[in-house]
């Protein structure tokens, strides 16, 4: 098991060594830099010295090689530097915003869990029948329907509804205050945008449940239940969810990671400070710094959860720990 | 294949297109996969609205009547009227086009260059295929918008470029499936077979292995359809993709809609509406295009 475990952690470095060329590459094809942007910005006349300092102090006239090596180095000595746009250490401005994106994101994904596990299940169970088609209706719809056009939707029919109901509009609280300092008043913010993408996200976990149901459903130890007498309830919970369980929490882990940095339009709509939000303006703003990280954060939380995915896969299927 | 007799089969089918007329195959297939035929009347629907949209709609899409500002819906202006006065059913109409359009450039690139991509990786296996894999991973590691967010800042908002950032995130997808099925079939003597005969890896490449990898490959180019014109979506909506005055649906949906949607909801209702439908029908003709070729292949 540990010889399967190392590799595993080797097979992560080419990935995020990946990552790393390709969004220090692609970064600086985009015309312009930060510094250009800075100066733009202020509408004073600037001469080309100012601009020069500007880059030497970020250290982007250094040569390519040189600044992705450094890049590198300090991605894997844990060293991240500023932002190259607020001048603050990268590591505050991610902290900032952490805790809101990952509180979302466990929203989210508690929210698609217990719509998509009952519903996969019943629609399973009752194969073919007028409620299988529900649940895959609602299941598809999930996944066609865009999460920022639901958001709108959302806030709208909270508008409609608090209008009629006590005669004044309410809205979601725009401030974001943490969950220690102000429990309902971060609940009435944060609760929609967890509704609005925890839909689209358990549309897709429905589907996996059911399917994988299905297919456990029709095994061999199934009918031995059934045979030795064993009531529906018990060979449902007991025998066949729990067996079918494992894809089902693939796709939530793999679902959560991508979560982590994926909210980009939902963080948009709900007008929420998050690392969606974070990333566009720095993408926008060149800040090559801060965009750098916030990929390999994003690619970090991918990797590690594929590992562990991948670690309970082996712990329970030992033909994967050999092979 | 057998050779057949032209004349006979000719025959044959004649005898059997008089059995079955076409409404009586329709109606065979609408009894095995109704859902599928919802899917494929959704998106027939988008296909004419597209073709026949100055047939269908007395406006221009990007005629604004000041006059008219947001305009609830009435006999002229059926879903109403945007914050410039333009016709929004027109726009509707009209966006169909662009989604379309951007929908199947993406996916057929993309399927297409993961095709090619997935079964060379099965094919030629080795160094290639552990440098090609190793790549597909580093881009799989990216949330799908993340990564096209990237690129779009990198070539610049509008229709092609956003097209690209699409595809660029479907090719390993749809290599990474591709390259599975194409493992199994490189393992078929009939591939050797063609090398011994001295045909290049091209040819035995486009015309022995990929036609047998097109029941995963249609099954990942319907799914993409969708997803390409609800990412489409996204990136507008974010100002980052297709830009005005072209209509298209996500772009209607920025700025304004939230804006006005207390005052004027149809604003931000119909695009959203359009965008879920079109979204839906892709997903359910998909997925009867998926259950008739392969039951046992499930893409998400």
């Amino acid at each position: 098991m540990s010889k399967y475990i190392l590799k595993r952690v080797l097979l992560m470095i080419p990935t995020l060594i990946g990552a790393g060329v390709l969004v220090f590459f692609l970064m600086r094809l985009i015309p312009g830099d930060v510094c250009e942007l800075r100066f733009a910005g202020t509408g004073l006349y600037v001469d080309q010295e100012q601009i020069d300092t500007c880059r030497s102090n970020l250290g982007i006239d250094r040569p390519m090689f040189i600044q992705f090596a450094d890049f590198m180095f300090g991605f894997f000595t844990f060293d991240y530097g500023e932002s190259m746009w607020t001048g603050k250490p990268i590591l505050f401005e991610i902290g900032l915003r952490f805790e809101l994106s990952l509180q979302v994101a466990i929203m989210a994904t508690f929210v698609a869990t217990i719509i998509a596990i009952p519903l996969g299940a019943i629609s399973a169970i009752k194969q073919d029948t007028w409620l299988d088609y529900a649940v895959r209706t609602f299941a598809i719809a999930g996944i066609a329907i865009p999460s920022f056009w639901l958001g709108i939707m959302i806030i709208l029919g909270l508008l409609i509804v608090t209008q009629a109901v006590t005669g004044i509009p309410w809205m979601p609280p725009i401030e974001y205050r943490s969950l220690w300092d102000d429990p309902m008043h971060n609940l009435s913010q944060l609760i929609w945008p967890a509704v609005a993408t925890g839909y689209r996200y358990s549309a897709v976990a429905t589907r996996m449940t059911r399917s994988a149901l299905l297919e456990v459903l029709r095994e061999d130890y199934i009918r031995t239940a059934r045979a030795k007498g064993l009531i529906e309830k018990v060979v449902i919970n007991r025998h066949a969810l729990k067996n079918a369980m494992l894809p089902v929490v693939t796709i939530i882990g793999i679902e959560f990671a991508f979560l982590m940095g994926g909210l980009v339009v939902t963080e948009q709509v709900f007008n929420l400070n998050g690392l969606g939000k974070l990333f566009v303006e720095s993408v926008q703003n060149h800040d090559y710094a801060m965009t750098q990280a916030l990929v390999m954060l994003v690619v970090l939380i991918f990797v590690v959860t594929n590992f562990f995915i991948d670690l309970c896969y082996a712990w329970l299927d030992p033909r994967i720990r050999y092979s | 294949m057998a050779i057949v007799n032209e004349a006979a089969l000719e025959a044959q089918v004649e005898e059997l297109e008089e059995k079955t007329p076409w409404f009586v195959a329709a109606k065979t297939m609408a009894r095995k996969q109704p859902v599928g035929v919802a899917g494929l009347f959704i998106v027939l629907l988008m296909i004419f609205a597209s073709i026949f949209a100055p047939v269908l709609t007395p406006f221009h899409p990007e005629y604004n009547s000041f006059e008219n500002m947001l305009t609830p819906p009435n006999a002229t202006y059926l879903m109403g009227t945007d914050q410039f006065g333009r016709d929004i059913f027109t726009r509707i109409i009209y966006g169909a086009q662009t989604a379309l359009f951007v929908g199947f450039s993406a996916a057929t690139i993309g399927a297409f260059a993961g095709l090619v991509l997935g079964v060379a990786s099965a094919y030629f296996g080795g160094v290639f295929d552990l440098v090609l894999q190793r790549i597909m991973d580093v881009f799989m590691a990216f949330p799908l918008i993340i990564l096209a967010l990237a690129v779009v800042a990198t070539l610049g908002a509008g229709t092609q470029n956003v097209i690209i950032a699409i595809t660029i995130p479907f090719i390993p997808q749809c290599a990474r499936v591709v390259r599975s099925n194409a493992l199994a079939i490189r393992e078929i003597p009939y591939v050797d077979a063609a090398r011994a005969l001295g045909f290049g890896h091209m040819r035995i490449i486009l015309r022995h292995m990929a036609p047998n990898v097109m029941a995963p490959f249609l099954i990942l180019f319907t799914a993409f359809v969708g997803q390409a014109i609800l990412l489409e979506a996204s990136l507008s909506y974010l100002g980052m993709g297709v830009q005005e005055p072209t209509p298209a649906w996500g772009l209607m949906l920025q700025g304004g809609a939230e804006e006005y949607a207390e005052s004027a909801p149809w604003v931000a209702i119909w695009p959203g509406v359009a965008i879920s439908l079109a979204v839906f029908g892709f997903n359910l003709f998909g997925d009867a295009v998926r259950d008739t070729l392969d039951p046992r292949l499930r893409s998400r």
